[in-house]
C-alpha cells in the first residue's frame, strides 16, 4: 500500500484519552468514533483532517488505556497510517489488529513539520517528505505483525486457524 | 541459565523453550477478561472470526464496571449485548449490577487469579495481577476475542527491569508512593515493551493489597507487566480467598539477566503526588501544598481495597471535609463496601461529609459519578492524570495515596496527613 497526504503533527506521550475520551466509548461505530477523534486534545481537532491525511506523532504515541476504539477512531477520521517516534505497546498491537499500519521512525520524525505533504511507500518502509525533500526509511515490521497484516488483520488470522476462512 | 520471573512464568504456559528476551512464544491462557467498554468490541470481533464457542466458559470473565450503574442509554445498551453473550456462551463469571465491582479489585478478591497464572484482559490495568505473581497484561478487544476463541495468544518475551526498595518505611508512606516514585524516576515510557520486577526488603514486608496497587500502575511506565515474587504473603492471600495454596516457589533466579536495576531507599521519604498531566510528573507533597482542590476521589482499581478504605478513614476520623470540596468515596467491590459498613468506616466517611458511592470505575476515566468542570482540580487515588481524563479539558488531576487524598479533602488543598 502507498499513501499520500498532508501531515498532522501531535506531540509526545499522546494518550488514548486524548485520542478518544472515555465518554465517547458508548459506541463501536468507526464513523461516530472518528467524529470525536482527538477531542481529548482539542475540541474539533478532527475538522482539519481530509481523507487520506497522515498522522505524525512524537514519543510513546497511544499510551494509556487498552481501548481499541483509539485506532478505530483514527481510521474513522480518515487517517490510514500513523508515523511516530515510538508507540505504546498495547496501541501498537491494536493498530495492526485493526488494519492501521504504524511506522516507527525514531528521531527523524522531528524533521516532519505540520502540513508537509508526505508520500509513503509501505513495502520499503519509506516516508517521503515532498515539501522538504527528504526520505526516512523505517526498520522492517516484526514478523508477528506482518503475519497479522498478511492475513488481513487478526480477525482473518483467527478465522483461518478456526478453519472458517 | 538464570531466568527472570517473567521468563519463568511465560515458560509455564508455553510448549516452546523460553530462551531469550524478544523471542515470540505462543502461550496458553489461564484467564481472559473484558469489561463493559471493551467486551462489546471483543464480541463483535469474536463473531467476525466466526467462532462458535469460547475456549472455556470458566476462564472468561466479563465485568460491567466502567459505566456502572449504567450512565445513559448507550452504555446500558452495551451491557445488554454483553449480558446476551454471557448467557449464550454460559459464561460462569459474569458480573453486573449488585455483583459487580471494579474488575482489578474484584478478580483477586474472588480468587479468580493467582500466582503463576497468565492473564490477558481488554483493560490496560490488567497488569494489577502481577501483585500476586501472575503474568497479566492488557490488550485490545480483538486480541481478547482471539484469546476467548483459542485459549492462547502470542507474546514477545519482554526484557525485565528490576526495581528494589530498601530502608525503613516512614509512617505515612504507602504502596502508591513507591510506584509513583518509580514512574517519576523512569518516566511514562521508561519501561516501554518491558516487564518490571519488584523486590527488596520493603517489598517482602508489603501486604498483597499494596503489591496490587503497585502492579496496577506498571502500565503508567509503559510496562507490559509488573511482577512480584510469590511468597508466604501471597500464599496466605490465596488460601483466604478459597484458592489452593500454590505448591511452587516463584521468584527470579539469582543473577537473572536484568536489562537495568533501579533502587530506592525509602528512609525519610515524604508522600508524593503525580501532578498534571502525566503520571511521571511526581513531586513531594510539600512542594505543591498550596494548590486548592475542589474534588477528591478515593477508590478505583489502584486504591479502592479495604486497606485503602482503612487508611482514608484513619485520616478522616473526627475531621470534616473542607466545604469547597466534594469528597467521593467509592469502595471497589461489594465485599469491600460491606466490610467498610461492618467496621464503621462508612459512618466515619459520612460524618466527615463525604459522598459514599457505588462500586464503579466511574470518575477515574471521566465516565460519571464525579466529573470535573472547567478549571476544577482533583486529588484522586486513581492511576491516570492525562489532560481531560476526569472531565473538562481545563481540569486537573493530582494522583496520590488514600492518606494524601483524605488529608487534601480536609484541608481543601493538596496536603499530606503530616500537615493536619
Amino acid at each position: 500500500m502507498n499513501y499520500k497526504g498532508k501531515a498532522h503533527r501531535v506531540g509526545d506521550h499522546i494518550d488514548t484519552d486524548a485520542i478518544i475520551p472515555a465518554r465517547f466509548l458508548v459506541t463501536t461505530d468507526a464513523v461516530k468514533l472518528g467524529e470525536n477523534c482527538f477531542a481529548g486534545l482539542e475540541p474539533g481537532w478532527v475538522k482539519r483532517v481530509r481523507k487520506g491525511d497522515i498522522l505524525v506523532a512524537g514519543r510513546n504515541f497511544g499510551c494509556g488505556s487498552s481501548r481499541e476504539h483509539a485506532p478505530i477512531a483514527i481510521l474513522g477520521a480518515g487517517m490510514p497510517v500513523v508515523i511516530a517516534h515510538s508507540f505504546a505497546r498495547i496501541f501498537y498491537r491494536n493498530a495492526f489488529n485493526m488494519g492501521l499500519p504504524l511506522m516507527e521512525a525514531g528521531d527523524e520524525t522531528a524533521n516532519i513539520q505540520d502540513g508537509d505533504e508526505l508520500e509513503i511507500v509501505a513495502r520499503e518502509g519509506r516516508i517521503r517528505d515532498l515539501t522538504r525533500g527528504f526520505d526516512i526509511v523505517c526498520p522492517p515490521l516484526p514478523e508477528s505483525m506482518s503475519a497479522v497484516l498478511n492475513a488481513g488483520g487478526l480477525v482473518g488470522h483467527v478465522r483461518k486457524r478456526l478453519g472458517k476462512a | 541459565m538464570s531466568k527472570t520471573l517473567t521468563q519463568k512464568i511465560l515458560q509455564k504456559h508455553s510448549d516452546e523453550a523460553v530462551e531469550r528476551d524478544g523471542q515470540i512464544v505462543q502461550c496458553r491462557l489461564s484467564l481472559v477478561l473484558a469489561n463493559d467498554i471493551t467486551a462489546p468490541l471483543a464480541i463483535k470481533s469474536f463473531r467476525e472470526m466466526r467462532a462458535d464457542r469460547v475456549f472455556d466458559r470458566d476462564k472468561i470473565v466479563l465485568v460491567m464496571d466502567h459505566f456502572t450503574p449504567q450512565k445513559d442509554i448507550d452504555s446500558a445498551n452495551q451491557v445488554l449485548g454483553c449480558r446476551a453473550f454471557a448467557r449464550e456462551q454460559n459464561i460462569t463469571h459474569y458480573y453486573e449490577g449488585g455483583s459487580c465491582g471494579v474488575e482489578h479489585a474484584l478478580l483477586p478478591e474472588q480468587g479468580l487469579v493467582g500466582p503463576g497464572d497468565l492473564v490477558i484482559g481488554a483493560d490496560s490495568h490488567t497488569c494489577t495481577y502481577g501483585g500476586l505473581g501472575a503474568f497479566a497484561t492488557g490488550m485490545g478487544s480483538t486480541d481478547i476475542a482471539a484469546g476467548m476463541a483459542l485459549g492462547e495468544t502470542w507474546l514477545k518475551v519482554p526484557p525485565a527491569i528490576r526495581v528494589n526498595y530498601a530502608g525503613v518505611m516512614p509512617e505515612w508512606l504507602g504502596a502508591k508512593d513507591l510506584i509513583l516514585m518509580l514512574i517519576g524516576e523512569i518516566g511514562v515510557d521508561g519501561a516501554l515493551y518491558r516487564a518490571l520486577e519488584f523486590g527488596g526488603p520493603v517489598i517482602d514486608a508489603l501486604p498483597v493489597e499494596g503489591r496490587l496497587t503497585m502492579a496496577n500502575m506498571a502500565i503508567e511506565a509503559g510496562a507490559k507487566a509488573g511482577l512480584f515474587p510469590v511468597d508466604e504473603r501471597t500464599r496466605a492471600y490465596c488460601v483466604e480467598r478459597g484458592r489452593p495454596a500454590p505448591d511452587f516457589v516463584l521468584a527470579a533466579d539469582d543473577g537473572a539477566p536484568y536489562e537495568r536495576i533501579v533502587s530506592f531507599d525509602v528512609t525519610g521519604r515524604e508522600p508524593v503526588v503525580a501532578c498534571p498531566h502525566l503520571p511521571s510528573n511526581v513531586k513531594p507533597v510539600s512542594e505543591v501544598a498550596d494548590t486548592p482542590v475542589q474534588q477528591v476521589i478515593i477508590g478505583s482499581c489502584t486504591n479502592g481495597r479495604i486497606s485503602d478504605m482503612r487508611d482514608a478513614a484513619l485520616v478522616l476520623r473526627s475531621r470534616k471535609v473542607d466545604k469547597n470540596v466534594r469528597c467521593i468515596v467509592l469502595p471497589s467491590t461489594p465485599a469491600v463496601w460491606k466490610q467498610c459498613l461492618r467496621e464503621g468506616l462508612l459512618e466515619i466517611f459520612m460524618d466527615a461529609g463525604c459522598i459514599v458511592g457505588p462500586c464503579t470505575c466511574g470518575p477515574c476515566l471521566g465516565g460519571h459519578m464525579g466529573i470535573l468542570g472547567d478549571g476544577e482540580r482533583a486529588v484522586a487515588t486513581t492511576n491516570r492524570n492525562f489532560k481531560g481524563r476526569m472531565g473538562s479539558l481545563d481540569s486537573e488531576v493530582y494522583l496520590a495515596s488514600p492518606v494524601v487524598a483524605a488529608a487534601s479533602a480536609v484541608l481543601g488543598r493538596v496536603a499530606g496527613p503530616g500537615q493536619l
